[in-house]
């Protein structure tokens, strides 16, 4: 069997088209299993894993927690509120002094772009990156393209338009990565003012224009208006974005083609996207969150196993 | 050096397939509650001419049957040189309350058997687990599993490897001796 090429999972930016190919198989067979009456495989009761979150975070947490449990990993939990954090220690003193415990793999979640690579480069664990700050989310990416694999065959020729708030989104740029990686075409959606400077760079072409974008792609990926990393204005007032960028039946029903709706969560319902559009047909956002499980038990074994190789 | 001899031929696994067969009606009748499971990826094969063997001399009885991949359920996973490559898990059927018949082409260690014993719970308590063979080494179990069924029962040194070769794999129906010195 083949193995990942790298010790950690900070970015798509790292992975070649083979790790990801191979998450995906192995994610399969973990799918298999989470369809059993009886979900849990004793794989990883060896490994313990601490989960350590300095940002907030709802599915992603409870995602990686419970494909943990699933894999019989030993599992601590760390949020900045409730930790020495507060009180002035240094991520590499928290680590290190979580790393004393004989912990294998860490899971982290911070606000700083580039947290887990200084982490990776600084202390002797497996690192899976689970969101730096505006820079990547490797395992929403994951799911996300896993998530358009399973919906269509397979992503390669598929043009995938991403939807608001680039500039802060850190599941924009692991979702350019990953789709560009597996051979989809990739282009972006919102106000001027929430776009890259580098999106050229990225090879990503720019709709101004939402009912143009729609029309174009096969798959829209809506982010959420990140207010919380918004100290500038960026766009007048929520209900200007809304009209400008939110996506409601009506505007699905003026469309040639069926396209599918994707959202990382958590929705803004009524801004970017309405309630009749989250929950239709088009939307397969419940089974973006399915497939977290699966993908994040495929990441956290396949990089246990590269542990003991 | 490598040492190979053939310790069964085509012939003799079929006969070895056909005599199993009847132990397993004599046992299971009509397979009502019975469903038979391959263990991946070798007792699949094994399995599937067991299935075929039994479809033919009982040809109005569904038989229920299913393969079984036990690599998330090893004991070695973290211990081993090189991954293991984990195989289709073909199973849609809940194991609560059947007679399980789980087939294996080689019963050495026993460690796979004890893998696939967790990996069949996770499907339902079923009402007793039997474990059908076609080689049996003897002496060199590490844990205290015996089978039910044997197409033939060996005696090997541990740095002899048996290997059990079939038609859609390898060309031909045989079993190997293989002593690496």
């Amino acid at each position: 069997m083949s193995i990942l090429s790298v010790n950690h999972l900070l970015g798509i930016k790292y992975l070649k088209p083979s790790d990801i190919d191979l998450i995906f198989k192995t994610a399969d067979n973990f799918k298999k299993i989470l369809n059993q009456p009886i979900k849990k495989v004793p794989s990883l009761r060896d490994i313990s894993i601490a989960n350590l979150f300095f940002e907030d975070s709802t599915r992603t947490k409870l995602s990686f927690e419970l494909a943990e449990k699933r894999l019989s990993a030993e599992i601590i939990n760390l949020s900045s509120t409730s930790s020495s954090v507060k009180k002035g220690e240094t991520l590499l003193d928290t680590v290190n002094n979580i790393l004393a415990m004989k912990v294998d793999i860490i899971v982290l979640r911070h606000p700083n772009p580039g947290a887990s690579v200084f982490l990776s480069r600084n202390v002797d664990a497996k690192i899976v990156n689970a969101g730096d700050g505006t820079h990547e989310h490797p395992t929403q990416a994951l799911l996300d393209a896993y998530s358009i694999r399973e919906k269509f065959g397979n992503v390669n020729g598929r043009k995938v338009v991403i939807i608001g708030d680039i500039l802060h989104s850190r599941v924009a740029l692991s979702n350019i990565y990953c789709l560009q990686k597996l051979g989809a075409e990739v282009r972006v959606c919102g106000p001027s003012s929430l776009m890259p400077k580098h999106l050229n760079s990225l090879n990503v072409e720019h709709f101004s224009n939402l009912d143009e974008a729609l029309e174009w792609c096969d798959i829209a990926n809506i982010l959420r208006i990140q207010l919380e990393r918004q100290n500038l204005n960026y766009f007048p007032s929520l209900r200007e974005y809304s009209m400008r960028y939110g996506i409601n039946k009506k505007i699905l029903d003026k469309l040639t083609n069926d396209i599918v709706i994707m959202h990382p969560g958590p929705i803004n319902r009524g801004v970017e996207l309405s309630s009749d559009v989250a929950d239709s047909k088009h939307s397969i956002i419940l089974n973006q969150v399915e497939n977290g499980v699966a993908i994040r038990m495929a990441v956290l074994y396949l990089l246990a196993l590269k542990k003991s190789n | 050096m490598l040492g190979k001899r053939e310790i069964m031929n085509k012939e003799l696994i079929d006969i070895a397939i056909e005599r199993l067969s009847y132990q397993l009606i004599e046992k299971h009748n009509k397979f009502e509650s019975s469903i038979l499971i391959g263990l991946q990826p070798r007792g699949a094969f094994l399995c599937k001419r067991v299935l075929k063997k039994l479809n033919f001399l009982l040809p109005t009885i569904d038989i229920k049957s299913g393969n079984l991949d036990i690599s998330f359920y090893r004991d070695d996973l973290m211990r081993r040189d090189h991954p293991i490559e984990p195989d289709i898990m073909d199973i849609n059927l809940s194991f609560e309350d059947k007679d399980i018949i789980l087939v294996d082409d080689v019963l050495f260690t026993g460690r796979s058997i004890r893998s696939a014993l967790d990996a069949i719970l996770s499907f339902g308590r079923p009402k007793t687990v039997e474990l059908l063979t076609l080689i049996n080494r003897r002496f060199s179990r590490h844990l205290p599993i015996e089978p039910t069924y044997v197409g033939k029962t060996i005696d090997a040194l541990s740095e002899e490897k048996v290997i059990v070769e079939w038609k859609e794999v390898h060309g031909v129906d045989r079993v190997l001796m293989k002593k690496n010195t």
